[in-house]
């Protein structure tokens, strides 16, 4: 079961560094910050596969929590600071 | 069988994070992005989660095991209640600050109100 563990996170690591093309040419800010958002959010399940692979879970799982704690509450201050358009 | 179950469920996560890639890749606009990303994102996250659960209970329940996946289903909960906020606060700021959809013939469809966007 090891093997489909690594198998899973070398293919989800493929898809965040893909993910990385739309935040460095994103056309506009909200692109940038819609790449991010999903980028986190495949890096939480990407933390909670590290756990598994390197048996350690319950230690992942803390790192794995926070992480998606922090990813939430930068969206939602981007979008606050961004909904009165003064910067460009 | 357990092992059959957790992997058809990894498989089908994974499938979903690639559909919200290939849609933020690929789609026109910011507003197609993100209908490609808000949904696809949540549900493959789910489907993983419930795999490694799977996983980690298939081979008997004891105390530690059941705090840390109650740990890892705490994270899918809380997803499935911050994804969609933060899609929406996202996508209500990008609208106020006059973010055009896109279009074939590159002609507005909706008109803002100018004296109110002030």
């Amino acid at each position: 079961m090891g093997e489909v563990f690594i198998g899973a996170g070398v293919f989800l690591g493929g898809l965040i560094s893909a993910g990385f093309y739309r935040i460095i040419k994103g056309p506009t800010l909200f692109d940038r910050i819609i790449a991010v958002n999903l980028v986190g959010t495949m890096t939480v399940v990407f933390l909670l596969l590290m756990g598994f692979i390197y048996q350690r879970v319950d230690m992942f799982v803390d790192i794995s929590l926070m992480y998606s704690l922090l990813s939430f509450i930068g969206t939602l201050i981007f979008a606050k600071y961004l909904s009165r358009g003064r910067t460009e | 069988m357990i092992d059959l179950l957790s992997i058809l469920f990894l498989a089908a996560g994974l499938f979903f994070f690639c559909t919200a890639l290939v849609g933020l890749l690929r789609l026109p606009d910011f507003y197609c992005r993100m209908h490609a990303v808000g949904k696809a994102d949540t549900m493959g996250m789910l489907l993983v989660i419930l795999g490694l659960i799977i996983h980690h209970l298939g081979s008997g329940i004891t105390w530690p095991k059941a705090v840390v996946s109650f740990k890892i289903l705490f994270i899918a909960a809380f997803w499935f209640l911050g994804g969609p906020t933060a899609t929406h606060a996202l996508l209500r700021s990008a609208f106020e600050r006059g973010q055009m959809p896109w279009t074939k013939d590159g002609k507005a469809v909706i008109e803002w109100p100018e004296e109110e966007r002030k």
